[in-house]
């Protein structure tokens, strides 16, 4: 049976990892690489890495860095973060990501998830869509969900399945940070309604948040930064925990 | 030990080399059919679409390379699917050394099973083969796919998704496997490690 997969984020910057993390066995934390080996060797099924970089030597640090991941670790990993052309697609592939996610980029200019499908398959697209609940309507934001748009959440999540995405990374601005659960409701009705895998993401803060978004959200993935990061909680108790309910797991 | 990973117009094969040279195994992405020959072991990987991966392996004459080859070899992913005989993936005629077909996935529900398949499935009903030495009991794999062989008597392992589908085939020297073992963790590194130290 396919089980549903834990997704640890790493945020990134100038190649190092951002977010404090609070592991013991880490000689250094900013150092991307020895942690996702370490997520990895805890039963972590996927990786998310974010680059946040704003510098001009962004695209080439995030390729090195890139290539380093891919020769250390052996499960597959995403690469976001300011993701425009598929020049940029084509750089990340061939250094070793397994996908890659776009997000603004594809707001501004959606023709660019066809091009991209079309060139490298829709498998390694990941089209990430920030979401924030306005006056009971759901609407896609970007710039970290600072920037509202036009862009209804749910017919846009059609459209970029329709174009080729392979896969739905939503994030519930609403959620996000807050450790209270995960969007459940606009999560399940995203993915009842496409025929692509959707990873949750944003509110994850306790173990049944997990079982919750994987039942009642429809999700196929959920992905989670800080709390992992800080070990509130560890990603194979958490799995433990899915096993003991009864969700369908890898352990 | 030499291992050719054959280089055609498929996606996703850096992982593959970097899986191997993990494994500390020389590996080198080539379409010369001489070193193809000359190769302790060959991995035919995969990603992208059947007919046109075909079209290319004939044009380069590698179809008839890998029918000739008689050392350990290994397909991987849309490498499986050209093994077999023929694949729904654009009506696509392909190498034919495992006689399978090859089929699309038609979900009865689309909320409960999407396509393509993305992420971990279980190997199951495992037959006795020196691949599996070492490996524990229910081993994952990551699987991305929207196509599948059908179960045949070259099965060697399946796997459940709509319906049971192989998820490896062995026959002769020719070995497949439908997941990404280079993506699959540990237990991707063990299929790949017992791949290598087969004896020829």
């Amino acid at each position: 049976m396919l089980t549903k997969r834990i997704i640890p984020c790493l945020d990134i910057k100038d190649g190092r990892t951002v977010k404090g993390v609070n592991f013991v066995q880490l000689r250094d934390a900013g150092d991307p690489v020895e942690l996702a080996k370490i997520y990895s060797d805890e039963g972590a099924d996927e990786l998310v890495f974010l680059d946040i970089t704003a510098t001009v030597d962004k695209r080439k640090t995030l390729a090195e860095l890139v290539t380093k991941v891919a020769k250390a670790i052996n499960i597959p990993f995403t690469v976001g973060g300011g993701i425009s052309t598929v020049e940029d697609v084509k750089v990340l592939l061939g250094a070793g990501a397994d996908k890659i996610s776009i997000n603004s980029a594809a707001v501004k200019n959606p023709g660019v998830i066809d091009e991209m499908a079309a060139e490298f398959g829709s498998q390694c697209i990941v089209v990430a869509i920030d979401t924030r609940d306005v006056d009971g309507t759901d609407y896609v934001h970007t710039h970290g969900g600072r920037k509202p748009t036009l862009l209804q959440t749910q017919s846009w999540a059609k459209e970029v399945a329709d174009r080729g995405a392979g896969e739905i990374l939503l994030t519930s601005m609403d959620h996000d940070g807050t450790k209270a659960g995960f969007a459940n409701e606009i999560t399940a009705e995203i993915s009842s309604m496409l025929t692509i895998p959707v990873i949750a993401s944003g509110g994850a803060g306790k173990m049944h948040h997990f079982e919750e978004v994987f039942s009642f959200g429809k999700a196929d993935a959920a992905l989670a930064a800080s709390i992992f990061h800080f070990k509130e909680i560890p990603v194979p108790e958490l799995k433990s925990y899915l096993v003991d309910r009864g969700v369908s797991i890898r352990f | 030990m030499k291992v050719a990973v054959i280089k055609y117009n498929s996606g996703n094969v850096q992982s593959v080399l970097y899986a191997l040279e993990r494994l500390g195994a020389k590996a080198e992405l080539t379409d010369d059919i001489e070193k193809i020959k000359s190769a302790d072991r060959v991995i035919f990987p995969g990603q992208g679409e059947a007919s046109s991966a075909m079209r290319y392996l004939k044009s380069k004459n590698l179809d008839q390379v890998i029918k000739e080859t008689t050392q350990p070899f290994l397909g991987i992913c849309l490498g499986l699917q050209l093994l077999c005989d023929h694949s729904e993936e654009n009506n696509t005629e392909c190498l034919g050394i495992f006689p399978v077909k090859v089929k699309k996935f038609i979900p009865e529900n689309s909320q409960e099973f999407k396509v393509p398949q993305i992420g971990w499935n279980e190997l199951e009903k495992i037959m006795d083969n020196p691949l599996f030495r070492g490996i524990k009991p229910h081993p994952f794999v990551y699987y991305v796919h929207s196509f599948y062989a059908e179960l045949s008597e070259f099965t060697i392992a399946q796997s459940h998704y709509i319906h049971d589908f192989s998820a490896m085939l062995h026959k002769d020297n020719f070995f497949a496997i439908q997941a990404h073992p280079e993506k699959s963790g540990e237990v991707g590194e063990h299929l790949l490690k017992n791949f290598l130290n087969l004896r020829n």
